[in-house]
């Protein structure tokens, strides 16, 4: 055996490492801005993002072979937690999304954007694929029990990725294209039945993304001035620190779920194909490892958890440039807040350990 | 462990996965391209439209109101004054739900249900973004409470305005006027650019005669604003121009005096200077609180003033019209001279009573046993109406009708403040108009002692004062003494004395005739003022005047104290000082205040002594 560094040794992934910090980094210097240059906001945030990457090393120690073990009881106990926050909910006002543990807010539908894709990549990992039409139905049972959990609290965006992670896992496993189509039809077809059940402002939210110039000082004034923000910033952007719209607070939500247009304005076009790029390699580097991964484990597990984090990247900056309705779903790493922050970093975790843990054929 | 043995066909699997990891690679390159591709659409093709709307997200237009010119007098009195005061203002643009807004700002400050009113009848004629105020006047200590609770309140700010105020209130209101609120009306004929920051306009008097010299030039600011609305800093500047101050002719001493002269009384004032037309005083009573209208008056105190008996609203001075009674007499037999209808030394007898020849009746004298004798001279000093009825039906009424348009009666003296009435001198071709009758003689003799049709305001009777005092200079009255820059007080204009037209008299020694007699009715033995001239250091000129309210019936006698207060006769004088070269010209008209000799006479004493003797040293 050769002589292992210390990367290999601490089961990290160096150039995934590398892409994340500068992400964090460059989050850091946006949420300075968007902030109104609150420099303890900017720290405290920098503080979770550390916390996070210690424990992205922490989960990446443990072997794939183990995760899977693992699975079936994560994806249960947090099926429960799920279940006690909506009785706490029950008994607080509005939305209830998190148990309070003091220092972090701990929100069990964050546990399950990791849980859901874990326990289907163990379930389909058992038999050959493509999955059986059974194993399907059961599948989707599974991933439609957290959803309905978590579009009741009601948090439309994270039941949104935990949809796209369980969904990865089943278009990497196989599933026949037909039944693809089938299922998107029959989604299609419940659309409006959803359209029932969704609250006033969700609705709202739907009808403002279809024609936001309806009511631009009410609910379509976000996507709006969003598109100034975005728009005004041109080519070059208008530097940082510099953006009217987010300084003046045009912007709404410029520190969280709109910070992709704070950063579109002060960074320009220029600063946007350079902030994609980063996030293209992130991605490349994941599907890669989700490719070169030995076991079909490995393989569906890394592959959903990077298309949840291409869908992240998608809804967040479809929203802000207004091509789809507003949800709340962050740009991930640069937004402000620290659940999706410590989700997203165990996510890379267990990228990390699937990759560092194979055994070496080649010696 | 069984269960991992089972075969499972690995290569068929790996193939599987790996082409679906590929095609997910390449949806989400696609759909990345997507994303940029709006990106791009937003920040390169349609920069422009979003720079644009960036901007005017950003930057505000604020106009900048400029202050307006000050009022003062003659001697240097402030008359009108800008005094900064805090108002509350809100922007309703920005206010999500004004009700509630206002609700809640009711919990911190005393806000009355007649300022909300005021305030939503104000929003339905401004625009949206508009500043509006709510309250006026805020103390102190409610500046401070709404100023910690601001961050509440988007769309609600405490400003600091200049508002008007008159100091002198009552005492000049009808010829200062007051400003107010700009009004609808006023909004669609004002040059909008200019007065876009304006509140207030002039309404009436000095103020809106005056309001373009008063008003200055509007200024701007390019301002930075936030989401909300408030201003972050300030980008550009063009201060505003202030108005001119304006100077009156009026002397603050003397109006005071005649102010106090007519003190619970109805009735006008005028004193002029004689020579140029300066408007020295000018009172009418009762009067007003400018101060009330400058922020809107509510409907209750509107009200109170619009139907009080002593329609105080009126410029009485201005507006008010009264039969001249014998005040008239001076004139009529200037014009009786001036055409040849009379010599000095033709004599009327006087029984008491006068006759047109074929009638009955009997047109009766003041004097009940008659004044005998009587020549020109005496007829004025003694106001002898049988020798004014003769004059009269000799004249004929066309004569009389021009005798007293060239003193300028029947047509409005253009005072430069505007809102006068013009009088009624009666004429054939007036009657057949407005009544379709012809002019019987009878109308004229009622003519000849100043009753009848014929009216006359305060103003007019000062002019024709005047008129007689300078020997036929009649003069356009006005206020305006001069306005200065208010920046370096450099004057930038002056009155110029304005002469309406003069009157040929061949002999001039008719005018001396005329004012000899007017002298002896005041400081004469026999004349009708002779208690009011006693003992004045000047020599002066008058004639009293009492005009009827009601026509009294052939046989009765007129007792005033029979008669309710306002049907009493009013009381008259004109009058002029000091004799040689006058300088002042007075006329006073008391509503019911009964004789001319008893009701105005003393009042012209008391403004002439003041302004001739008392003030006289300090003069230059």
């Amino acid at each position: 055996m050769k002589e292992q560094t210390l990367s290999q040794r601490l089961h990290i992934d160096i150039p995934l490492l590398f892409g994340l910090v500068v992400l964090c980094a460059i989050g850091l210097v946006v949420l300075y801005s968007a902030s109104g240059q609150n420099l303890s906001l900017v720290v405290r945030q920098g503080i979770r993002m550390l916390i996070a990457v210690i424990f992205m090393i922490l989960v990446a120690q443990i072997p794939p072979m183990q995760l899977s073990r693992w699975s079936l009881w994560v994806y249960l106990a947090g099926l429960a937690l799920l279940f006690l926050v909506l009785g706490v909910g029950y008994v607080g006002k509005g939305a209830q999304r998190w148990l309070d543990l003091g220092l972090f807010r701990f929100q069990p539908s964050e546990l399950m954007k990791l849980a859901l894709p874990m326990v289907l990549a163990w379930y389909f990992s058992e038999k050959p694929l493509p999955p059986s039409f059974i194993r399907i139905v059961v599948a989707l049972v599974m991933i439609l029990v957290p959803v309905v959990l978590i579009a009741k609290q009601p948090d439309l965006g994270t039941a949104l990725l935990v949809v796209a992670a369980g969904g990865a896992v089943l278009f990497v496993s196989g599933m026949s294209w037909r039944l693809i189509a089938v299922f998107c039809l029959l989604a299609a077809m419940c659309a409006p039945v959803l359209w029932f059940h969704m609250h006033d402002y969700q609705r709202q939210r739907v009808l403002t993304f279809l024609n936001p110039e309806q009511d631009p000082l009410g609910a379509g004034y976000h996507i709006i001035q969003s598109k100034i923000a975005i728009g005004s910033g041109g080519l070059y952007g208008k530097g940082w620190l510099n953006g009217t719209q987010s300084h003046l607070e045009f912007l709404p939500e410029r520190s969280t779920d709109f910070i992709f247009a704070v950063f579109c304005e002060e960074f320009g076009l220029i600063g946007v194909i350079m902030l994609v790029t980063i996030y293209t390699l992130i991605i490349a580097r994941g599907l890669y490892i989700a490719a070169s991964a030995q076991q079909t484990f490995g393989k569906l597990l890394a592959a959903a958890l990077v298309i949840t984090f291409f869908v992240y990247i998608f809804v967040n900056m479809g929203m802000v440039s207004g091509q789809l309705p507003v949800v709340g779903v962050p740009l991930p790493l640069i937004s402000h807040g620290g659940t999706s922050v410590v989700t997203l970093m165990l996510g890379f975790g267990i990228l990390m350990g699937i990759h560092t843990h194979r055994r070496l054929l080649s010696d | 462990m069984l269960r991992n043995l089972v075969f499972k066909d690995s290569d068929q699997e790996i193939r599987l996965i790996r082409g679906r990891i590929i095609f997910t690679g390449i949806a989400i390159f696609v759909l990345l391209l997507v994303i940029l591709s709006q990106i791009f659409y937003l920040q390169v093709i349609r920069h422009d439209h979003f720079t644009t709307l960036s901007q005017s997200n950003r930057v505000k237009i604020v106009p900048i109101p400029p202050t307006r010119g000050l009022i003062f007098s003659r001697d240097h009195v402030l008359l009108a004054d800008n005094r900064s005061s805090f108002s509350l203002e809100l922007t309703p643009e920005h206010i999500p739900d004004l009700d509630a807004t206002i609700s809640r700002l009711r919990k911190i400050i005393d806000i009355d249900d007649a300022s909300i009113e005021r305030f939503k009848e104000r929003m339905r004629k401004n625009r949206r973004f508009d500043s509006i105020p709510l309250r006026f006047n805020l103390s102190d200590e409610e500046v401070a409470r709404v100023s910690v609770n601001l961050h509440r309140f988007p769309g609600v700010d405490v400003q600091a305005r200049l508002n008007r105020y008159y100091p002198l209130g009552e005492n000049l209101a009808h010829t200062i006027g007051y400003v107010g609120m700009i009004d609808e009306d006023e909004l669609v004929h004002l040059d909008k650019s200019n007065y876009s920051a304006t509140s207030h306009i002039g309404k009436i008097g000095v103020e809106k005669a005056y309001e373009d010299q008063l008003h200055g030039q509007v200024g701007y600011q390019q301002v930075e604003v936030n989401a909300q609305g408030r201003v972050i800093r300030v980008l550009d500047r063009t201060p505003s121009v202030p108005g001119e101050n304006i100077y009156l002719t009026i002397d603050v001493s003397l109006q005071k005096v005649a102010v106090q002269a007519l003190q619970g009384k109805r009735g006008a004032i005028v004193a002029m200077d004689p020579r140029n037309g300066d408007i020295l005083a000018m009172v009418s009573s009762p009067s007003y609180d400018p101060n009330l209208f400058v922020n809107g008056i509510d409907v209750k105190s509107y009200n109170a003033l619009l139907n009080s008996k002593g329609t105080p609203l009126l410029n009485r001075a201005l507006q008010g019209k009264y039969p001249p009674g014998s005040t008239i007499k001076p004139f009529l037999a200037f014009a009786a001279l001036q055409d040849g209808v009379r010599r000095l030394d033709d004599e009327t007898w006087c029984p008491g009573w006068y006759q047109l020849k074929g009638s009955s009746h009997l047109y009766r004298d003041w004097k009940h046993q008659g004044h005998g004798h009587t020549d020109l001279h005496k007829a004025i000093v003694q106001s002898c109406d049988v020798y004014f009825y003769d004059l009269a039906n000799d004249m004929g009424i066309d004569k009389i009708d021009d005798a007293m348009s060239q003193f300028g009666f029947g047509s409005r003296t253009g005072i430069d403040i505007g809102g006068e009435a013009s009088g009624l001198v009666p004429s054939r071709q007036w009657k057949q108009r407005v009544l379709g009758q012809p002019w019987y003689p009878g109308e004229t003799l009622i003519i000849g002692i100043g009753q009848g049709s014929t009216l006359v305001t305060p103003i007019q009777l000062v002019v024709a004062a005047a008129a007689m005092a300078n020997r036929g200079h009649v003069i356009k009255p006005h206020l305006f003494e001069e306005a200065r820059d208010a920046l370096n007080n450099k004057v930038i204009s002056t009155d110029k004395t304005q002469e309406v037209h003069m009157i040929n008299d061949v002999n001039d020694d008719d005018w001396n005739q005329i004012i000899n007699a007017m002298h002896d009715v005041v400081q004469g033995e026999h004349g009708t003022a002779r208690r009011s001239g006693r003992g004045a250091a000047y020599q002066f000129a008058g004639k009293t005047g009492t005009a009827q309210v009601v026509g009294i019936a052939q046989n009765e006698e007129y007792e005033a104290k029979d008669l309710p207060e306002d049907l009493r006769d009013h009381a008259l004088f004109i009058a002029f000082a000091p004799l040689e070269s006058p300088t002042i010209a007075v006329a006073i008209v008391v509503e019911n205040g009964g004789s001319g000799s008893s009701g105005a006479a003393p009042i012209a004493r008391k403004l002439l002594d003041h302004y001739l003797e008392e003030k006289s040293p300090a003069r230059g």
